[in-house]
């Protein structure tokens, strides 16, 4: 790829740190790819959200970027950190001893500029696909007090609804990015988290429907590459391998 | 050109539209949410402590009901918010949590015997209920009389918005990301949907509807520092401001948190001092007892943010490379406790400042400093929560004025506020779609995308100039407002903000941008937001300017007392003139002869700064004496709050609720 643009800011006083970025937008006729260069001084406590606000204000009005919480809650900021799948609002600049950063936008989703994916339609359809959503026949009612359930239930439930679809168990796996159709560890994971929900009725075999398939439980190859950068670190092999061996003896 | 028709458009993604959608979609009608992203990493994911409901299942909630819930809200409030609203907010909010663990959220439930907490920063060991055995638990918030606030550890409103996001996708309503509210389809005095920029392709579109609810969420980034996520920037409110008709309530009430952790702004909950701990000051002294003996470091947020600053003031603060701050001390809650329910504070701690908050002693301790939160001010609405100036135009949760919070709101207040009031909101709004068709001449929709897409090319075409750019305006008034709108406000210093800031908007006007692609185009985005962001920090400085008192989070030096004899009224903002650089602002009457409590001293902050007004008293005599009347009667307390304050709600939602060891009494 070619590297047209150096651009530098001296604002602040720390070391130089120098990031490639990629830069292009599919639906720009004009637009090529290209990785852009920008030197920027690093700033104490800076992380990758800090930085790239800095050179979008200073130096590359248009760089495109997704950041919402920056707090590490909401999922958003998921790139390609010097090739590893991590949240940028929570990847500090330190960290990086030769001060040379490259960020590319996340594999497995549809580029919309620059660092910018559309990891929204592709989380909906795995929603779809697992039915994301409490099954349930009983009618409560709401004025009346809640239906106890036991408190080592609810925190075991809990433990796995901590998932903030951030999309990088997609983006470092690699089924995920052999088979565009494998539901992945974010929707294993939530299979998991029904399956251990006393709310929700379904049984082995509804889940077997949904997931009991190569693009399912079946296409995990285990090379824990999810569970290495999930964030939020989640169980999610030993879950994925409970979930195998729940759903190999469906049928 | 792109033109959508639905019944139900709710703009906004968060837990108050998506509640909201999940209403309409689930009484028959076709719903559409629009969000600026996808729907689950909207702002409502970052609150953390909980939702307040008087479920009383923990023995620390005993005795809890609306009544206590009401009380506790209306004096947060300063007594700025609006009764009938408390009152219809407290009888649904214990419904709302129930329904919420049905949808799946994984509250955290009671367990019976003995558990050690710490309260008042000691150790104490409290017995918890075989009967509430699994029940949702409750843990302590500031300015509350009982643990009241429900939770999932630190992650409430993430599970929160699952839950309800979940339910949304199970109900099949359409959510369209990446689309953003430009402008309102207004005609005569009638709202008709939104016309909306894509923001991948850059397309102007439009949505046509019987009824749009905006819940955009809060306007927290007008400000520097602030606990709020960056697409917080007011854009829905000032969507509806630039209708010239509709109106927003209160601008000037903004809450400052008491701990962002310093310095990105991030919070810390409130459950971090609910929980047992406590500030300290550069001495490691823990200072809020001798400020406010009873409520301690768990008064209200306005209250708790002030002795701080005041105590920095003192020359107590502790001096950093960013500005003096104090400390968090949660080391005293122990390590198991923090890794089990502060576990997000633990990360961000961990993460942004290197400090593990478990470990002993001042090793532990988090620098802290109050920051902007949240804007209790927003569209003015009716209770039903239609816009008091438009038909067919609704709005709820941060983005409204509904009038839950006054001048303060509670922590755990607005979560709970988004999910209430989405099930309020939504019922009206559904009723309305039902009585109301859409009877707008399809040439008015397209002159409407027309006209928006030639404002967008007169910015792509504007002349490059040496002046500032978007984003030095842009970071101009986030400065003018953390410094001269903040926590301690001052008529001159208002002056000054109110005069900049009418700078910055005509400059606004001109800014030009250097890469002329109409699509996905970071630079243009901000061209046409921070011109709106302008009109909503003028909104808040110009009424601050204006409102010649303190109430909760509004803080005058130079009008320290509350005054009830002259201000017992809510701001109420237009802007009529899109040419203008000032909103007109005029008032609506707080009747106190109408409230269920009229007002009074809160129980903490400074005493004896209240300038009474006589019909506080009159009022306060006439309360008692119909109380007394009915409970010599021998009526209930439901009889009795009816007669001094009545109210209604759709649905179901007045049922009497039940509770343990009470029933329904």
């Amino acid at each position: 790829m070619p590297k047209t643009k150096i651009m530098t800011t001296d604002r602040g006083e720390g070391r130089e740190l120098t990031f490639e970025i990629l830069k292009y937008n599919p639906r720009d006729p004009e637009s090529k790819p290209h990785l852009a260069t920008y030197t920027i001084r690093e700033t104490p406590g800076m992380t990758l959200f800090v930085a790239l606000n800095m050179i979008r204000e200073d130096l590359d009005p248009d760089l495109a970027f997704d950041f919402v919480c920056r707090a590490g809650i909401c999922g958003s900021c998921g790139m390609m950190v010097n090739g590893k799948p991590l949240l940028a609002c929570r990847t500090r600049t330190a960290d990086y001893p030769d001060g040379k950063i490259r960020l590319m936008p996340m594999p497995a989703f549809e580029l919309i500029k620059d660092l910018s994916v559309i990891t929204g339609q592709w989380m909906d359809r795995m929603s779809q696909r697992v039915e994301s959503w409490i099954h349930s026949s009983v009618e409560h009612d709401i004025s009346r007090i809640e239906r106890p359930v036991d408190p080592d239930a609810a925190d075991a439930t809990f433990e796995l609804d901590r998932c903030i679809e951030c999309g990088i168990c997609v983006a470092s796996c690699a089924t995920a990015l052999m088979r565009p159709d494998f539901v992945g560890a974010v929707g294993l994971n939530r299979i998991a988290r029904f399956e251990s929900d006393p709310h929700d009725e379904r049984t082995d075999a509804d889940y077997y429907e949904l997931v009991g398939d190569d693009a399912g439980i079946f296409g995990c190859m285990s090379l824990l590459s999810c569970e290495d950068h999930c964030p939020k670190n989640l169980p999610l092999q030993e879950k994925i391998a409970y979930m195998r061996r729940k759903l190999a003896k469906v049928k | 050109m792109k033109i959508r028709y639905c019944d139900a458009l709710v703009i906004g993604g968060g837990l108050a539209g998506l509640r909201v959608a999940v209403q309409t979609q689930e009484k028959g009608l076709n719903t559409i949410v629009l969000s600026l992203v996808p729907v689950k990493r909207s702002h409502s994911a970052a609150a953390q402590g909980g939702m307040q409901s008087s479920l009383a299942n923990t023995v620390m909630g005993e005795g809890d009901n609306e009544d206590v819930h009401f009380a506790d809200t209306v004096k947060g409030s300063d007594w700025g918010c609006d009764q009938v609203v408390a009152r219809m907010f407290v009888t649904t909010a214990p419904k709302a949590t129930r329904q919420l663990a049905e949808w799946g959220v994984p509250w955290t439930r009671v367990r019976k015997g003995p558990r050690e907490v710490v309260i008042n920063a000691q150790r104490t060991t409290i017995v918890e209920k075989e009967e509430a055995h699994g029940l949702i638990n409750a843990r302590d918030f500031g300015g509350t009389k009982k643990w009241r606030t429900c939770y999932t550890a630190d992650a409430t409103g993430h599970t929160m918005l699952y839950g309800v996001a979940n339910r949304a996708i199970r109900d099949q309503a359409e959510i369209h990301e990446r689309k953003e509210l430009m402008r309102l389809i207004v005609e005569g005095s009638r709202c008709y949907g939104a016309v909306v920029r894509d923001q991948i392709t850059g397309e102007i579109e439009a949505y046509v509807a019987k009824a749009t609810c905006i819940a955009t969420g809060g306007w927290g980034r007008i400000y520097r520092t602030t606990t709020n996520a960056v697409i917080c920037e007011g854009t829905g409110q000032a969507a509806v401001l630039e209708t010239g008709l509709a109106t927003l309530g209160n601008p000037e009430a903004v809450q400052f948190h008491p701990t962002p952790i310093v310095p990105s702004g991030i919070l810390l909950t409130e459950g971090c001092r609910g929980d047992g701990g406590v500030l300290r000051d550069v001495d490691g002294y823990r200072f809020m007892p001798d400020y406010e003996p009873e409520k301690k470091d768990l008064a209200s947020r306005d209250v708790v943010s002030r002795r701080m600053m005041e105590h920095i003031r003192k020359g107590k603060g502790v001096p950093s490379p960013f500005g003096e701050h104090l400390w968090l001390d949660i080391s005293i809650l122990g390590r198991e406790h923090i890794e089990k329910n502060l576990r997000d504070v633990r990360e961000i701690a961990m993460t942004f400042n290197g400090i593990d908050p478990a470990d002993p002693g001042p090793k532990g301790w988090l620098p802290v400093r109050p920051a902007q939160h949240y804007s209790m001010g927003g569209i003015r609405t009716k209770p039903t929560g239609e816009s008091t100036a438009i038909d067919g135009l609704f709005a709820c949760g941060e983005a409204a004025c509904w009038d839950l919070h006054g001048f303060n709101r509670l922590g755990g207040n607005s979560v709970a506020e988004t999910v209430v009031a989405g099930m309020i909101v939504g019922s009206y709004m559904a009723d309305y779609c039902h009585r109301h068709e859409i009877d707008i001449d399809t040439r008015l929709v397209r002159e409407s995308i027309r006209r928006e897409e030639a404002y967008l090319q007169e910015i792509l075409d504007r002349p490059e100039h040496k002046g500032m750019s978007i984003f030095d305006i842009k970071r101009r008034m986030q400065v003018i407002m953390d410094e001269k709108v903040g926590i301690f406000r001052h008529g001159e210093t208002l002056q000054e903000a109110v005069d900049e800031l009418q700078e910055l908007l005509k400059l606004s006007r001109e800014a030009a941008v250097a890469y002329k692609c109409p699509r996905a185009n970071p630079e243009l985005e901000q061209a046409y937001r921070v011109p709106k962001m302008l009109k909503i920090a003028l909104s808040v400085a110009y009424s601050a300017l204006l409102r010649t008192e303190s109430r909760g989070a509004h803080y005058r030096e130079d009008y320290t007392q509350r005054d009830d004899l002259h201000w017992m009224k809510r701001t109420i903002v237009r802007w009529s003139d899109p040419e203008a650089t000032l909103p007109e602002v005029g008032y609506e009457p707080l009747d106190i002869m109408k409230m269920e409590m009229p007002p009074a001293f809160r129980g903490y902050g400074r005493k004896g700064q209240i300038i009474e007004n006589p019909l506080s008293a009159q009022r306060a005599e006439e309360v008692e004496a119909i109380r007394r009347r009915l409970e010599a009667e021998g009526k209930d307390r439901f009889a009795i709050q009816e007669a001094l304050m009545p109210f209604e709600l759709p649905e179901n939602y007045k049922a009497k609720n039940e509770r343990l060891g009470v029933g329904y009494a």
